[in-house]
């Protein structure tokens, strides 16, 4: 279902707030000043500084962030909710910031859908209206939109409510309305801001993984907010992390885990079980230096792994079977060898097993 | 050394008395015939038919209570001799709240829309709620002359401000996530207003009309004394005359309606639609 096509492309984007926002931007041009910079001369806030980031098809991209980190002004920049202070963003190539309004609302329409925290439910309306409303106010009749619009409640597991009212439903049902009411319109993307955040813990994981699922069966690409780095790598193919509107980096659950950029993202990584997300590629040293600490002996005789086991199937490997290291072979060849050692290392995620491999 | 604003709009009000007279008496014309029409209308029946009709409406519209209860508010003002008053004074109230309405909920979503324009008219309303309606009753009388219409323009003048400064507060407080909702799905400006924040605003722009009907209702004892009949009529007789039962049954028809037109619209307003 992946490819390469670049559905959004959010180039060197900035958004400044402020009454001086406009002189602010031009020196930020012009002089390449700071965040801080711009606070102390312009009494701006930087929303967004210079995010440059690419949702491909068929991608979930997370963007990971506490409260004030500009994660949701981001997002409305990828629909032009906010219109970015410097910087272009561009939907199927084309720049969102050359449409009319026209051309922009068909965009919106046809092409983003857009879920929110707060569902944003209509209170006066059934559940099934609600679903249909993206098509209602595109000017498609009654049967067709409520026929799309059941469509998409069966896929949310929403069939049998759709003559109710949303306050008869729980959070975790609304939330699925909004879902739904995202899909009737049959977007390419979803944009996702925080929709489960408020939510409790248990139906928020059950939605995570209905979620991701959901988006891959039907194929669609989704930019998923969330403030939370366990549901950002439960779902996220690829996760951005951003920090006072700086993206401080972007990379796999896996790669931002095993090596991450600053202490920041090390601090929020420390308490993320490795076990599912810390593949044996990661781990393994190469077959030579295993060599030398095994006296010359022949990795063939190990038991075999993929270097795509996750640490979990490497540990089941080596309990079940007594062996102390575990050859990862890739198409045949022997490509390295976990040892207990490197196991151990990985578990705590230490970076220094790419220093030694 | 005096101020005197009345020099200087007095001639203004002579002048347009004299170049724009056609125009005022369209005006009055186009009134006069609304209003007759809808008097007429409503008297066309007899008394028992009309409350029966009304009795009706307003069980389906707003339910049993206020149809029980606009038995005897009509009631009241039928055998008190007031009826054809009361029809006057209604069908005044009727076409005074719906130009109050249709000046003030444009304007009230402009203000909620821009600040600027906010600003702009709040010291108007500010004004147009505390002058007292005598003071601008005289240069309306003197365009239009006594009756009903300078009535009803005093009528509307003191309906407008409590419309219009409650559909803006209604519009400011539709919910910020239900219109990013309606931008984010693509929807005109117009479907926005209609569709998304007509509904979130619904039960303060309620409020509002409600009030604009109560001032306005309240405002027909002035009507009455510039020559523009119904109850506000029946009430200024008995004060001139010193009738008190006159004043106290006229004053009582007053309220009964009142208390009617506030529960008939507030019950079949509140109504939800149809409740699942």
């Amino acid at each position: 279902m992946e490819s390469n096509e670049v559905l959004i492309d959010c180039q060197s984007v900035w958004k400044v707030f402020g009454e001086r926002s406009r002189e602010a931007i031009r020196s930020i041009a012009e002089r390449g000043l700071t965040k801080r910079d711009i606070l102390g001369e312009y009494n701006c806030v930087v929303g967004v500084s210079d995010a440059t980031l690419q949702v491909r098809r068929g991608e979930i991209f997370c963007i990971m962030g506490l409260s004030g980190s500009g994660k949701s002004t981001l997002i409305r920049l990828l629909n032009r909710l906010i219109e970015p202070s410097l910087g272009r963003v561009l939907v199927k190539g084309r720049d969102l910031s050359t449409l009319n309004a026209g051309a922009l609302r068909e965009t919106r329409a046809r092409h983003i859908g857009m879920v929110f925290q707060s569902v944003a439910l209509l209170p006066q309306r059934t559940v099934l209206e609600n679903a249909a409303f993206g098509l209602e106010v595109q000017g498609v009749g009654r049967d067709e939109r409520n026929r799309a619009a059941e469509a998409s409640l069966a896929k949310v597991g929403l069939s049998d409510w759709k003559n109710r009212y949303p306050r008869e439903l729980s959070g975790g049902m609304q939330q699925r309305v909004g879902l739904a009411r995202a899909l009737t319109s049959d977007p390419e993307i979803i944009l996702m801001d925080e929709p489960f955040s408020a939510l409790d813990p248990l139906i928020r994981r059950q939605l995570q993984d209905e979620f991701r699922q959901l988006t891959k069966d039907l194929g669609k690409s989704a930019v998923f907010i969330t403030h939370d780095l366990d549901e950002a790598i439960r779902i996220g193919d690829r996760i951005a992390i951003m920090k006072d509107g700086v993206i401080i980096q972007e990379g796999t659950a896996e790669q931002i885990v095993m090596n991450p950029a600053d202490q920041y993202v090390a601090d929020f990584v420390a308490g993320i079980s490795r076990l599912h997300l810390v593949k044996a590629h990661s781990v393994m040293i190469p077959v030579d230096q295993w060599r030398l600490q095994s006296h010359g002996a022949s990795p063939d005789g190990l038991p075999h792994c993929s270097p795509e086991a996750d640490i979990d199937a490497l540990i089941g490997t080596i309990t079940g079977t007594g062996s102390d290291a575990i050859a990862i072979a890739d198409g045949g060849s022997i490509v390295g060898v976990v040892t207990t050692r490197s196991l151990l290392l990985g578990v705590r995620g230490e970076p220094e097993i790419r220093a030694a491999a | 050394m005096e101020f005197n604003p009345g020099a200087v709009l007095a001639p203004v009000i002579d002048w347009l008395n004299a170049n724009f007279h056609g125009v005022f008496a369209l005006i009055t014309r186009v009134i006069e015939g609304v209003l007759g029409g809808l008097e007429a209308a409503l008297l066309v029946l007899p008394a028992f038919a009309v409350i029966a009709i009304v009795v009706m409406a307003a069980f389906f519209a707003a339910g049993l209570r206020v149809a029980a209860l606009a038995a005897p508010c009509l009631g009241f003002c039928w055998i008190a001799g007031l009826w054809e008053a009361s029809m006057q004074t209604i069908a005044l109230v009727v076409v005074a709240v719906a130009i109050a309405v249709a000046v003030a909920f444009p304007l009230g979503i402009l203000a909620a829309r821009r600040a600027s324009v906010e600003r702009a008219l709040r010291p108007v309303l500010d004004v147009m709620q505390t002058v007292p309606p005598w003071v601008y009753l005289i240069p309306a009388v003197m365009i239009f002359s006594l009756g009903r219409v300078p009535a009803i323009i005093a009528t509307i003048v003191y309906g407008i401000p409590p419309m219009l400064r409650l559909t803006t507060l209604a519009f400011r407080g539709v919910p910020n996530d239900l219109k990013e909702l309606g931008q984010a799905i693509g929807a005109k400006p117009r479907t926005i207003l209609w569709k998304i924040e007509l509904p979130a605003a619904k039960p303060t722009l309620l409020v509002g009309l409600n009030q604009c009907i109560l001032l306005s209702l309240a405002m027909v004892v002035l009507a009455g004394l510039v020559g523009a009949g119904g109850l506000g009529a029946e009430v200024t007789r008995g004060l001139t005359r010193m009738e008190m039962g006159l004043g106290l049954r006229a004053g009582l028809a007053i309220v009964a309606v009142a208390i009617l037109v506030d529960r008939l619209t507030r019950g079949a307003l509140e109504r939800k639609p149809h409740v699942g």
